[in-house]
């Protein structure tokens, strides 16, 4: 895939503050890419400055081989979808979504069509007389992006699209906007806070923290291999182990407080080998409880039970293990015939050297 | 920029205006001619004699009684419209909030001239009341004390600045957050002890504005006590107008504005410090 | 519908409010020369009075004109200030919109007095309809910017954004996305500008030239005393101008509410 969009040493500042700092990036053609982080990290300003509303205060965008520098957001090849959809109250769904058809010579037949298309390719077929202020968020969501989308741009620019719907049609325009994306075929930007809707849309993403990029990476990589405890921390749930690592020979050895020692492989140390003092993560649902007359070929720790929270499919367990003074967390499916422990069980909990990242940062 | 019309205006309009007054107050005037020389000679005759501040055995000083004019004014108006704005605010449902207060202001809107001068055909000896109650055999002979006094500019006044004082009021309260009260309530408060102690703190800011809004204004009202006071009744604003229109004394007529609006901007601070308890956090 | 204290006290308040004014029509149509009970019988002479008198006309004429102009420019300079409002903290942004709703809290007379010296001692100019004019823009544009802001605080910022990221430019953008949802506000402005600088006396008995406006006359005309039932016919006429202009403000005010799809709070506030 190619880059259609390159961002070199974008800084940004506002005063004092300094909200972007030295962003190098390329989004490839026909991506879906996202810009994940907490609030106030400079994922929405960036997503701005590639859209043409912010400019940055030095750096430079390409996108598909041109210089942004001089070009107003009117004439970039890119459509926004706004948080808040932007949809004009004063005029119809169809006068909405055929607003930027406006300026374009075709004739109006064509442009009507046009603009059924579109509702029809977001579903909403017929509603192009409604009123654009009577409809619920959700329309104006599809209102927002059909609007876009008419415009047939390369890139197509969403700031948390999904954050102001419940969870339930959160979770059904996730999947819409996948296959939305797929149909058109170009590339999306999307901004978000939430890593788990950025782990089930993207292709990749770029994990944001204080107006740097913490890691860039595809889903998979970022949740088995996170470079630094930031973003360990940030997606997904993960056990934090003090411990030691050192080179033998040409083995990378880790010392995990509670657990013991382990030989990892060099792509379990993303962030690089600094011998000495050092924190492993370990993710919930690499470990296992040993259930009572189960055997395991794996190493084994013992523990008693803290805290037992139930959430349907699975049950979290916190572990107290001795040497670690936090529990550990524990994820096990919830299967026919398997018990739920009580909290003051002892028990032994089963785990993986393959399973170890190695968090130097 | 697009500020800069609105800028450019006030300064010219505003700033300026207002800074000549100030210069002009310490120049002299005799008959036609302005003497520019810097003189304090104005404020010197404000300050000096009977007549403006100080007053004497007979009578008050004109400032003085002016301000307590309009403190009165104020205090009754602001004393009445609460209820109203408490009325609108919390009992009127949601969608005829916006007819009570069109009906409110309506009013506020219709020629202000000729609202004062209904009052003075109301209250006049031949006037509406009293032909009223003499045709209605209430009262035998006309009552004198409706006009031509203090109580008949302290009517109309309050009549004239009612909707002020409302607006702000309503404001306020309209911001109170709901569950503060149902709050109270559930804290084991009554409905009554609940206004007092959260209703009432919360809506000083509107109390305060709208006591400004009256206050201020009504000290430079000269129209109502021309009307009503008949001739030779007279508060600063009329002395001032005098000056002006009538006695071509500018300078005085300058300087006496000024030390008016000092006064009645030092009565305004005393207020607001007094408040400011109640006004911390609630711009 | 529960008659409480609270609701008789205001609805008492109400008819205080408005007794006077109910008076106008009472007497304007009163057939005799002073104002009080007994009523003497229904009578038109006072309007046909009013019609015929040439001076009251030439009042009215120029009443009307300076009303136009002050409304005019009131609400273009409003319409700068509210939308100046809008835009990011400027340094004394605050400072600069705060000052010019001065004249809010500031007697007219001080204001009177203060620009009656600019104009004939700094500037030496003679007084005519557009000191007036002038004057009255200055007590009027707090109360468009008061309406206009909350016209155009009703709008998403992201409005504008999005039109130019559909492809319109800077004035593109606001003249088919942000003017059609101001328009409304934009009536009301106009409307009670226009109501303010008719009504208004105390500034114009300052700086009016030769040429009086509506109030001046009338006050003129209270030295007369068998004048009186004319200016209650005259008051008639300006309540129903003034009532209806203000009952117009408000449908536009409304539909504009609507229009935005926003809840309506109530009022110019």
């Amino acid at each position: 895939m190619t880059a259609l969009i390159q961002l070199r040493g974008i800084h940004k500042h506002y005063g004092d503050y300094h909200a972007l700092r030295g962003i190098d990036l390329e989004i490839r053609q026909g991506e879906f890419f996202s810009l994940l982080g907490p609030s106030g990290c400079g994922k929405t300003t960036l997503l701005r400055t590639i859209a043409g509303f912010e400019q940055p205060s030095s750096g430079s965008l390409m996108i598909d081989g041109k210089d942004m520098a001089a070009v107003p957001p009117n004439h970039r090849p890119t459509n926004m979808v706004f948080q808040s959809y932007a949809i004009f109250p004063h005029l119809t769904v169809a006068q909405n979504v055929g607003f930027g058809l406006r300026r374009d010579p075709m004739p109006k037949d064509q442009r009507a069509k046009a603009v059924v298309e579109a509702l029809d390719m977001v579903g909403l077929g017929g509603y192009g007389n409604r009123a654009a202020h009577a409809l619920s968020g959700g329309q104006r969501q599809r209102v927002a992006l059909a609007r876009a989308l008419i415009l047939k741009p390369k890139v197509l620019l969403l700031d948390e699209p999904l954050s102001a719907l419940d969870k339930k049609l959160r979770e059904n325009m996730q999947v819409e906007l996948i296959r939305l994306q797929r149909n058109v075929g170009i590339t999306f930007i999307l901004v978000t806070h939430d890593q788990e809707e950025a782990l089930v849309m993207s292709d990749r993403i770029a994990v944001m923290f204080e107006g740097e990029i913490g890691q860039m990476a595809d889903p998979e990589t970022l949740y088995r291999r996170p470079n630094s405890r930031r973003v360990a921390e940030f997606i997904g749930k993960m056990n934090l182990l003090p411990g030691s690592v050192g080179m033998e020979g040409n083995r990378i050895v880790v010392d995990v407080a509670g657990l013991g020692r382990g030989a990892v492989e060099a792509d379990q140390a993303p962030g690089g080998v600094a011998p000495g003092q050092t924190t492993v993560g370990i993710r919930p649902e690499t470990l296992s409880i040993l259930f009572a007359g189960e055997t395991t070929d794996r190493r084994v720790a013992e523990g008693v039970v803290d805290e037992v929270v139930y959430y349907g499919d699975m049950t979290y367990y916190d572990v107290r293990i001795p040497g670690v003074d936090r529990p550990l967390t524990i994820s096990m499916k919830n299967l026919i015939g398997r018990p739920v422990l009580d909290v003051g069980t002892a028990t032994k909990v089963a785990w993986d050297e393959r399973s170890l990242v190695v968090l130097s940062r | 920029m697009l500020s800069a019309p609105p800028f450019v205006y006030a300064l010219l309009l505003l700033a300026f205006p207002l800074v000549a007054i100030v210069l002009i107050s310490f120049w002299t005037q005799n008959g036609l001619t302005v003497d520019r020389t810097f003189t304090t000679a104005n404020y010197r005759e404000i300050f000096s004699g009977p007549i403006y501040i100080w007053g004497n055995a007979n009578r008050w000083g004109l400032l003085p009684l002016s301000l307590f004019v309009s403190a009165t004014v104020t205090f009754i108006t602001v004393v009445l419209a609460y209820p109203v704005a408490y009325y609108v605010s919390f009992v009127v449902p949601a969608q005829r909030k916006s007819l009570w207060l069109f009906l409110i202001t309506i009013p506020f809107w219709t020629s202000y001239l000729i609202r004062i001068f209904l009052w003075k055909v109301i209250l006049g000896y031949n006037g509406v009341v009293n032909t009223g109650l003499l045709e209605l055999g209430l009262i035998q002979e006309p009552l004198s004390f409706l006009l031509y006094n203090l109580n008949s500019v302290i009517i109309t006044l309050s009549h004239a600045y009612a909707v002020f004082a409302i607006l702000p009021i309503y404001v306020a309260l309209e911001k109170i957050d709901r569950s503060l009260l149902e709050a109270s309530q559930d804290l084991g408060e009554n409905r009554f002890s609940t206004f007092l102690r959260v209703t009432l703190p919360l809506s000083v800011p509107g109390i305060v504005g709208a006591v400004l809004i009256v206050f201020i204004p009504t000290i430079g009202d000269y129209v109502t006590p021309e009307l009503m006071l008949g001739s030779g009744g007279r508060l600063v604003s009329n002395l001032i107008q005098a000056q002006f229109l009538q006695l071509n004394n500018w300078p005085l007529g300058a300087a006496l504005a000024i030390v008016t609006m000092l006064a009645v901007g030092l009565v305004s601070l005393l207020f607001i410090l007094l408040n400011r308890r109640w006004l911390r956090g609630r711009a | 519908m529960k008659w409480s204290a609270l609701r008789v006290y205001a609805v008492i308040y109400l008819a205080f409010l408005y007794a006077p004014i109910i008076l106008l029509p009472l007497f304007a149509f009163n057939d005799a020369s002073i104002i009080a009970f007994p009523l003497a019988g229904f009578s038109t002479r006072w309007f046909e009075q009013l019609w015929t008198t040439q001076a009251l006309h030439q009042a009215l004429r120029n009443s009307l004109f300076i009303a136009t102009l002050t409304a005019i420019f009131a609400t273009l300079l409003g319409t700068c200030a509210a939308r100046a409002g809008t835009m990011p903290n400027f340094p004394g942004k605050r400072g600069l919109l705060g000052f010019v709703m001065l004249p809010l809290v500031l007697p007219e007379i001080v204001i009177a007095v203060a620009l009656l010296v600019v104009v004939r001692q700094v500037l030496d100019l003679s007084l005519s309809n557009w000191t007036v004019i002038a004057a009255h823009t200055v007590i009027a544009v707090p109360f468009s910017i008061a309406i206009l802001n909350g016209a155009f605080q009703n709008l998403d910022p992201s409005f504008e954004e999005a039109a130019m990221d559909l492809g319109e430019t800077r004035w593109g953008a606001f003249r088919l996305v942000t003017l059609p949802l101001v328009v409304p506000g934009i009536i009301s402005s106009l409307l009670i500008c226009f109501i303010i600088s008719l009504d208004d006396f105390v500034v114009a008995q300052f700086l009016t030239g030769s040429n009086p406006t509506m109030p001046v006359y009338i006050y003129g005309l209270t030295r007369f005393v068998d004048a009186l039932p004319l200016i209650m016919a005259l008051g008639t006429v300006l309540v129903t101008i003034s009532v209806t202009l203000l009952v117009i403000a408000e449908y536009f005010r409304r539909r504009g509410v609507a229009r935005a799809g926003l809840k309506d709070t109530g009022g110019f506030l």
